[in-house]
């Protein structure tokens, strides 16, 4: 039952609990337009959940400490976000889920930075809650659409690079910092012409003394040229336009276009208006524009406090990126395979269908937004690809960095390893065999005619990063609770 | 050297056993199959000759295995490619698109260099074989 003061009592000067403020409502029903947040909340000790729910519902809308008259003045029902629903976390006693439903009044059309200065701006230092996480969001179609998303997409991106039916493959430079614009280029020239369809600038490698952004841009586009002569396929590089203003990052971006780069790249601590802004740019000028989540571990990681990636995945796609990276299962990143099931979900799908065991928690219709392609990069070789395959699928980039670049018998030899052992894994998987089962057998037998392949099987053998991830999901399909 | 367009293009060539199995996994899908055929390989040559319509109504992989037998014959030295389209939603687009023919010698591209300005350069990539009229190349 909503406990809401009534009348001229709930405008008496003074501090009244939020739940009694209008900002805890059981009774609400979410209308098609409301904008829902779902946060994992946990109160301080002897902190009622449904209190610490309408309080984070009322620090996220139109609250403040105490009651102030000058709501009077407004159609305050309106603008006060409602909890509506607070359930207990399986099997942990401590953490509540809170639903809270936001009119879409409340957001400015089409802006990451309005939207998240409401729902992250001020809730999450919160002394009544000791802990707090958004954890999904349902966004109406009505807001969907104020979004341009992705500027390419996968189907277009496929379109453009003529390349279809396979994960792409990608590799980033190594070592990430001290090669000089020259032998940078080298790194990009063996890695393309041995198989693989792009090489990655790394998230910071902008213009530094080393190396100068003019130099890397105009050694890498020699090579990028230089490999599809020798393959007859298109290829490409990310430049990271990545920089300290918006003048400048735009200045490398129309250089990019200039030199012919099909691609540019950006870095998520560039922040959501610099990221819809260079979306514009990428939509003006024809480029596809890859993101590298730098920074998101930070907020992302622990389960407690802080953004689900799932989050920052459908933002990311409203605010319109082409390429996201979105983790690996098998690498050496962070990574629980339905959590990531679930963030590969959101990117692609047109449409999100409720999966607990993904971590998805609504419905999400996409409101015919743009494909946005997953990458996936950290620790991966060419002996993981059936699971490769498994997990993420065939709208991916695969990004083998140390596995293309660290091959004992050089770059090229380590890029023709993963393009052949990618393309014979697709092949078996057409031809309706169990390459999850037979995967390592289709490896070798992919190795009899390829003999980087079989240097890169016998070099990494069965090399894997098994640690328990720190982000998992709250409902499995099992009998014991997750921890 | 080798042409490494397509899906399979860094596997040995596919036999005709192999390429009914990739047919018939895209007519599972729902997908249309085609053939298409060039001599021009140029990367960005997206529209090869089409060797008639698209299979909308196809449901036995035999019956493109058949048009793949005379297209060959025709064009026994061009590039053949099977390209599957997907009519769904938000798809509509190829989604399988694999070499079945190819020349007995490829020559490849050149890459022309013009030199501009503040150490720039303009590329062009120009294929050998295109030197030649259309049908005299291979």
């Amino acid at each position: 039952m909503a406990q809401t003061i009534q009348n001229d009592k709930r405008y008496e000067a003074g501090v009244i609990p939020y739940k009694k403020m209008g900002y805890w409502e059981p009774d609400y029903q979410p209308i098609d337009t409301d904008i829902i947040a779902l946060f994992r909340i946990t109160p301080q000790p002897g902190v009622d959940p449904e209190e610490a729910a309408a309080a984070v519902a009322g620090e996220s809308s139109t609250a403040t400490w105490t009651v102030v008259w000058t709501d009077r003045l407004t159609a305050c029902e309106k603008y006060r976000a409602k909890a509506y629903r607070v359930d207990q976390v399986p099997g942990n006693e401590e953490q509540y889920f809170a639903y809270i439903a936001y009119d879409i009044q409340l957001f400015e059309p089409g802006s990451i930075a309005n939207l998240t200065a409401s729902i992250i701006g001020n809730v999450f230092g919160f002394k009544a809650v000791k802990a707090l996480r958004l954890e999904d969001m349902r966004i109406p179609t009505a807001y969907m659409t104020t979004y341009k998303g992705p500027p390419t997409g996968i189907v277009v991106e496929r379109e453009r690079l003529d390349k279809f039916g396979r994960p792409l493959l990608g590799a980033t430079t190594k070592p990430k910092l001290g090669l000089s614009g020259r032998n940078y280029g080298r790194v990009v020239y063996e890695a393309l012409k041995g198989g693989l369809d792009f090489v990655k600038d790394d998230e910071n490698i902008n213009s530094q003394p080393f190396m100068h952004w003019r130099d890397r841009f105009l050694y890498v586009m020699e090579a990028v040229n230089k490999a599809t002569a020798a393959t007859g396929e298109v290829k490409g590089h990310y430049l990271n336009v990545t920089a300290a203003t918006m003048e400048e990052m735009y200045e490398r971006a129309e250089f990019a276009k200039e030199l012919g780069s099909a691609i540019i790249m950006i870095d998520l601590v560039i922040g959501y208006t610099a990221i819809q802004s260079m979306s514009n740019w990428a939509r003006k000028n024809d480029m596809i524009l890859h993101l590298h989540r730098a920074g998101h571990s930070t907020y992302t990681r622990q389960k407690n406090h802080g953004v689900s990636f799932r989050v920052i995945s459908k933002w990311m796609r409203m605010a319109g990126v082409d390429h996201i990276h979105a983790g690996t299962v098998v690498g050496k990143l962070e990574g629980d395979p339905n959590q990531i099931a679930g963030f590969y979900d959101v990117l692609r799908e047109p449409h999100n269908k409720q999966n607990l065991e993904h971590g998805v928690f609504f419905d999400q219709d996409w409101a015919g937004l743009n494909k946005c392609m997953p990458v996936a990069s950290g620790g991966i070789h060419a002996g993981q690809m059936h699971q490769l395959l498994h997990y993420l699928g065939e709208d991916t980039v695969l990004q083998f960095g140390g596995g293309t670049i660290g091959h004992p018998d050089g770059i090229q030899a380590g890029a023709t390893a993963n393009r052949v052992a990618l393309e014979a894994m697709i092949m078996a998987r057409n031809e309706g065999r169990d390459y999850m089962a037979e995967g390592p057998d289709i490896l070798q037998k992919a190795a009899k005619d390829c003999k980087p392949l079989q240097h890169a099987l016998d070099t990494w053998k069965d090399i894997t990063f098994d640690y328990t991830s720190t982000d998992t999901p709250d409902f499995v399909p099992s009998t014991t609770t997750s921890v | 050297m080798r042409i490494t367009q397509g899906t399979f293009s860094f596997l040995p060539d596919l036999t005709d056993e192999q390429i009914k199995k990739q047919v018939k996994y895209c007519l599972d899908n729902g997908w249309a199959v085609s053939l298409e055929y060039t001599d021009d390989p140029h990367p960005r040559n997206t529209y090869w000759e089409m060797y008639g319509q698209p299979m909308f109504d196809l449901r036995d992989p035999a019956g493109l295995m058949m048009d793949l037998e005379e297209c060959r014959k025709t064009y026994p030295k061009h590039y053949i490619r099977v390209t599957a389209f997907d009519s769904t939603h938000q798809w509509e687009t190829p989604r399988l698109s694999f070499i079945v023919n190819r020349p007995p010698e490829e020559p490849g591209f050149r890459l022309k260099r013009q030199e501009q300005e503040g150490r720039k350069v303009r590329y062009t990539i120009d294929s050998y074989a295109s030197d030649q009229p259309e049908g005299q190349r291979y």
